[in-house]
């Protein structure tokens, strides 16, 4: 790629950087357990975590990073993500 | 061509509403502000369609030139001294995101000690920012070296920012005869400010992105490329300058008196005066003595140094700085051109924080030159030491 | 060329005078150059300004050091600071002063000592002398005309306060056009 001038760049430069490539532990949502708090959504720090037209949340396994985050942060109530072991 | 009496920095603020910015940002501080003063007045009083955007400090009022600048306006900044130091992270990062700003700088010495005077030190220290540093001799090089900053800083194969630089107090304050051109000529030699490309809604992008170990050292080639490119520029455009405004700047380099010189004088901004004023006298005394004026420091015109020098026996390099430790920055640079040379170059440090140079002093200088002293500090105050 | 040094103290308008002084002579076809010595910023620290004539461009950028023309705003500066410096034979000095005293000038220079705090005061209500001096200065020297002083005056007052420093300028001039001092 060559170089812009005055070190300009468009903007969503950063999905060509797939984070989820970091992963040790990868997230599983349960959407029988989900009450669709948005919680999960609100604290990943990578902003894969997105709202369906249904309602329901999907991870966007492309960029999480695996941090559990979201995983701790699930109300005990529902506790409806679980991080597994990634198969490399 | 009309000649008018008025204060260098009311002819600059003037000169400043002719090239029709559309933003303005500065922080007053002597001996800048009669040229923000003027500004302000003028926008204030509609003789030019204008943001004026008052700030807080010096490092704002750069900052929001950097703003307005990449959303595609021409803008204007004034400053010195204390108050480019305190820009100076903005002053870098401008020039990185290779915005085409103007800035003058009313020259002043740096703290501490406290001075308000007149030396080069301050833009000097900006010497590797990556900006373009041109140096008036008097105030019509001022104003005209401004028109010129806007058109060479514009110029999409260069796209840099530019200091002009005018001697505090002695230039900033002196009134003497400048024509100020009219309207329609600046106009069509500058024409509307056409960016590069700018920060918008509909189109984003960002300005100054960050730079991976992949990547800097080339933003720093293609940077220092352009700087190199901005002499031809100047020569480019100095030429038109002079078809459109009658005075000639198709040179990096003035020339008083240097095709006999067996000592030739190198020096830069209003001091050149001074030094012609001498030499006048030392050639009616049979002296060969010639001057080199320094019009572009950044880029460095070493190339142009080395052919005019070619028949020089010495010379005397006049510096009104002093990188501590080394020697005075335009010595340092002339020594660099003329590497290889069978030619003695000696550096004088002077005038610095507002000490008067007279014309016996170049005279004392030539005669210290000629007895192969130098690399000095030329004029101290034993007494005192 | 030749060369004026004004000494003043801060708030006397000494660099005023130097300004429209030099504005005068270029109005009148000479290239002049005017500007000040800039010490403590400060009102009643002695300061000085400086204006050249010459019939060509003006490249000299120190201050000056012998000149032809001195003008002293206050006398009581002649007890700290060497006004007459450097003057040249045949130079002019004018002094302001309410009393008739020596001075010890260099040879050969004209002496002209008047009370312009007087004029400034009848004619302007204020002990600002620099227009005063200026129109005594056009007469004394010859290097500006007093009709060029008033353009130059007009240009840079309101209407009234201009009026008033002209008239204060004219009677300085006849007055030593007069010999009456």
């Amino acid at each position: 790629m060559p170089l812009g001038i005055g070190c300009t760049a468009r903007p969503g430069q950063s999905r060509n950087n797939k984070t989820g490539s970091w992963r040790v532990y990868y997230p599983i949502l349960d959407t029988e357990k989900c009450t669709k708090c948005g919680t999960c959504q609100l604290i990943c720090p990578e902003g894969c975590i997105t709202q369906n037209e249904d309602k329901t949340y999907a991870i966007d396994l492309d960029f999480c990073k695996g941090c559990g985050m979201c995983a701790e942060e699930c109300p005990d109530k529902a506790k409806a993500i679980s991080m597994h072991l990634e198969e490399k | 061509m009309t000649m008018q009496i008025m204060e260098g920095s009311i002819a600059v603020a003037e000169t400043v509403r002719l090239c029709r910015p559309q933003v303005i940002s500065a922080y007053p501080i002597t001996p800048q502000t009669h040229i923000v003063e003027g500004l302000a007045s003028i926008v204030a009083d509609g003789r030019l369609d204008a943001e004026y955007i008052c700030v807080e400090s010096e490092f704002s009022a750069l900052s929001a030139c950097i703003g307005a600048s990449a959303a595609g306006s021409r803008v204007y900044s004034a400053t010195t001294s204390q108050g480019l130091a305190l820009m100076a992270e903005v002053v870098f990062n401008s020039a990185g995101m290779r915005l085409p700003i103007v800035m003058g700088i009313a020259n002043r010495a740096i703290s501490a000690p406290l001075s308000i005077w007149n030396d080069q030190q301050d833009s000097i220290m900006m010497r590797d920012s990556g900006w373009l540093q041109f140096y008036a001799e008097d105030n019509q090089e001022a104003v005209d070296l401004h028109i010129l900053a806007y058109k060479i800083c514009e110029d999409h194969n260069i796209l840099l920012p530019a200091f002009v630089c005018f001697d505090g107090f002695i230039l900033s304050h002196v009134y003497e005869p400048v024509d100020i051109p009219e309207q329609e000529a600046v106009d069509a030699f500058l024409g509307p400010f056409n960016p590069y490309q700018k920060l918008d809604c509909n189109d984003p992008i960002s300005f100054g992105m960050y730079a991976t170990p992949e990547y800097y050292l080339e933003f720093r080639y293609e940077h220092d490329q352009a700087v190199k490119r901005a002499a031809e520029a100047f020569k480019k455009y100095g030429k038109e300058f002079a078809e459109q405004f009658g005075r000639d700047y198709s040179e990096l380099v003035t020339q008083y008196k240097t095709e006999d010189a067996e000592t030739i004088l190198i020096a830069m901004g209003s001091i050149c005066g001074t030094i012609k004023d001498a030499i006048d006298e030392m050639r009616a005394d049979g002296k060969k003595v010639g001057l080199l004026g320094i019009r572009c420091f950044r880029p460095f015109p070493s190339e142009d140094l080395r052919a005019l020098l070619g028949n020089a026996q010495r010379v005397a390099v006049l510096d009104k700085n002093v990188s501590l430790g080394a020697k005075g920055a335009v010595a340092l640079e002339v020594k660099d051109a003329c590497y290889g040379m069978d030619l003695p170059i000696y550096d004088y440090i002077l005038g610095l924080g507002g000490r008067d140079v007279r014309k016996s002093d170049i005279k004392n200088i030539v005669a210290l030159c000629e007895e192969g002293k130098g690399d000095m500090f030329y004029g101290l105050r034993e007494e005192v030491l | 060329m030749r060369e004026l040094r004004i000494h003043g103290r801060g708030g006397q308008g000494s660099v005023t005078a130097a300004e429209l002084i030099a504005t005068a002579a270029f109005t009148a076809g000479v290239f002049s150059q005017a500007f000040p010595a800039f010490g403590v910023e400060r009102r009643g620290a002695p300061v000085q300004a400086f204006v050249r004539f010459s019939d060509e461009k003006i490249r000299l950028r120190s201050q000056v050091y012998e000149p032809d023309y001195v003008i002293v705003q206050d006398s009581t500066l002649i007890r700290d600071v060497n006004v007459f410096s450097g003057m040249k034979d045949g130079g002019i000095v004018l002094i302001n002063t309410e009393k008739n005293g020596e001075y010890n000038v260099p040879a050969g220079v004209k002496v002209i000592a008047f009370d312009a705090t007087k004029i400034a005061i009848e004619e302007i209500g204020l002990p600002i002398t620099n227009t005063t001096l200026m129109g005594a200065f056009a007469a004394a020297s010859g290097e500006i005309t007093l009709e060029a002083l008033k353009g130059a005056i007009e240009e840079r007052f309101p209407a009234k306060l201009a009026a008033s420093n002209f008239n204060a300028a004219k009677r300085a001039y006849e007055m030593i056009k007069e010999g009456a001092f």
